[in-house]
């Protein structure tokens, strides 16, 4: 069982799985279990870094941007309409569009993914920013702060609650689309529900398929919990 | 740039050469969707309203949309294929099942924040339980319950592409098909698939404006800056696809 042997993934096929397997039932524990270490592991981990890359790059333009556009508002429009114009655009068709342009590879599925962070993270921080109550940035101003003192100190702290739900729908929505980057790369869950596809292998589609939403849900618990640490006000306030 | 604009040139000559093609599967990406569009609103909208007017199940009606923006389309239709297999049925039910939760739940908050003056107003005016939420709740809730349903629309529309790795049909068996119709075809099966989607988002937001009562009218009640649970909804399930 715990053999070290070269070919990991022939000698399982061949044993107890193969009656669940070949009969192709709902769902085989056991091939689960044989291929967790080869098929799935690998490609929840692909998935996490794809996703993680895609956010961090995504937050660093979008909250950059956003800055921009809280100071000069004739930024925001364009910015908008160029976030909302990738936003609508099909995802499967984007990654292929992609191709010709950055070859097949991540940095297509990256370029993509981080299109589709944008929209939401500008929306969210630049609203956060904005809906700084005006008493408190007069505060801010009769207390002699410098623009950008007023930024870091009062309204970025107070626009944390928006700020991380952008990035909750951000990562979720990340995690949803990584999936069908399996169309232009061998990575992440996506790729064996794909493979699955080819010889219609029910258990494989199940474990992959539960297998993202588990990481989708913890995602969002992860963050919903760092929201709680970092905004604890938003919470004592928040009955309903 | 310039071959960036070829690919519009040749992706409008694939909608001339193959309207044909492109009208049958717009037609079965619109059977799919308006399928999964309409269940969902039989499921969704009067369990949604039902819990808002008596105010229970909030635990469920606000977490529906949490879990449920967290579903990946792919995972949901690959479960699905487990299941049910190939054909419309998975395709139909996977959809089903990512766009209920953003109509459940924009439809519970909606009637769930109506003013409690107004409903006690029309308490004492006699009203029953019923005439309440058709007459009152109802008409103040339709901005909120309206925006779940268009975001929900889109969001079905768009996913419907993906429907086609399952058998389901639809633009999207275009769009997976790079080898036959090369990226012309890919461009412009996309370009019809986000037309349908902002047709479905138009559609809805007329069928909301029809049912307003007159005095309601040009009062949204929604006001893009709202980040609560329901803005990020709102904001979400454009996505997903």
């Amino acid at each position: 069982m715990t053999g070290g042997g070269g070919g990991g993934p022939v000698i399982p096929d061949f044993g107890a799985a193969s009656d669940c397997v070949t009969e192709n039932r709902l769902f085989c524990p056991d091939w689960v279990r044989d291929n967790w270490g080869d098929v799935l592991q690998p490609a929840l981990v692909q998935h996490m870094k794809l996703t993680a890359i895609a956010v961090v790059a995504g937050f660093a333009i979008a909250f950059a941007a956003a800055i921009v556009a809280h100071r000069y508002r004739k930024f925001e429009g364009p910015f908008s309409f160029f976030s909302a114009v990738v936003y609508t655009i099909p995802s499967i068709a984007l990654f292929q569009l992609l191709v010709p342009i950055t070859g097949l590879g991540v940095l297509t599925v990256e370029v993509a993914l981080v299109g589709y962070t944008l929209l939401i993270l500008f929306r969210n921080v630049l609203e956060g920013l904005r809906a700084t109550p005006p008493e408190v940035l007069e505060a801010a101003h009769g207390m002699g702060l410098t623009h950008r003192q007023t930024l870091w100190r009062v309204e970025l702290p107070l626009a944390l609650p928006a700020i991380v739900a952008g990035l909750r729908v951000a990562t979720v929505s990340t995690i949803a689309l990584a999936t069908i980057a399996a169309v232009v790369i061998p990575e992440g869950l996506g790729r064996p529900i794909f493979i699955a596809l080819r010889a219609y292998f029910k258990t494989e589609f199940i474990a992959a398929g539960v297998l993202a939403i588990a990481l989708a849900l913890a995602a969002d618990l992860v963050l919903v919990g760092a929201q709680r640490l970092l905004t604890p006000w938003t919470y004592a306030r928040r009955v309903a | 740039m310039i071959a960036g604009l070829g690919v519009f040139v040749d992706a409008a000559r694939f909608l001339v050469d193959e309207h044909g093609l492109v009208l049958d599967k717009t037609r079965e990406h619109l059977l799919l969707s308006g399928a999964a569009i309409g269940v969902a609103l039989g499921v969704a909208v009067p369990l949604g309203l039902w819990l808002g007017h008596v105010h229970r199940g909030s635990f469920v009606a606000i977490n529906a949309a949490n879990v449920g923006r967290a579903l990946p389309s792919l995972a949901v239709i690959a479960i699905g294929l487990g299941f049910l297999g190939f054909g419309f049925t998975n395709v139909l039910v996977a959809l089903v099942v990512l766009a209920v939760p953003p109509i459940l739940t924009n439809a519970y908050v909606a009637v769930d924040e109506v003013e409690p003056e107004a409903v006690e107003a029309a308490r004492g005016m006699g009203m029953t339980p019923f005439q309440i939420l058709r007459r009152v709740e109802l008409p103040l809730a339709l901005p909120l319950l309206f925006a779940g349903i268009r975001t929900a629309s889109v969001f079905v529309v768009s996913s419907a592409t993906i429907a086609a790795i399952a058998g389901g049909g639809g633009l999207g068996d275009i769009i997976f098909n790079q080898a036959s119709y090369r990226l012309a075809g890919i461009v412009a099966a996309s370009i019809v698939v986000i037309a349908l989607a902002f047709g479905a988002d138009a559609l809805f937001g007329g069928i909301q404006r029809a049912l307003t009562p007159r005095a309601l009218r040009g009062t949204s009640g929604y006001g893009p800056g709202v980040v609560t649970a329901v803005g990020v909804v709102e904001s979400e399930a454009a996505q997903s696809r």
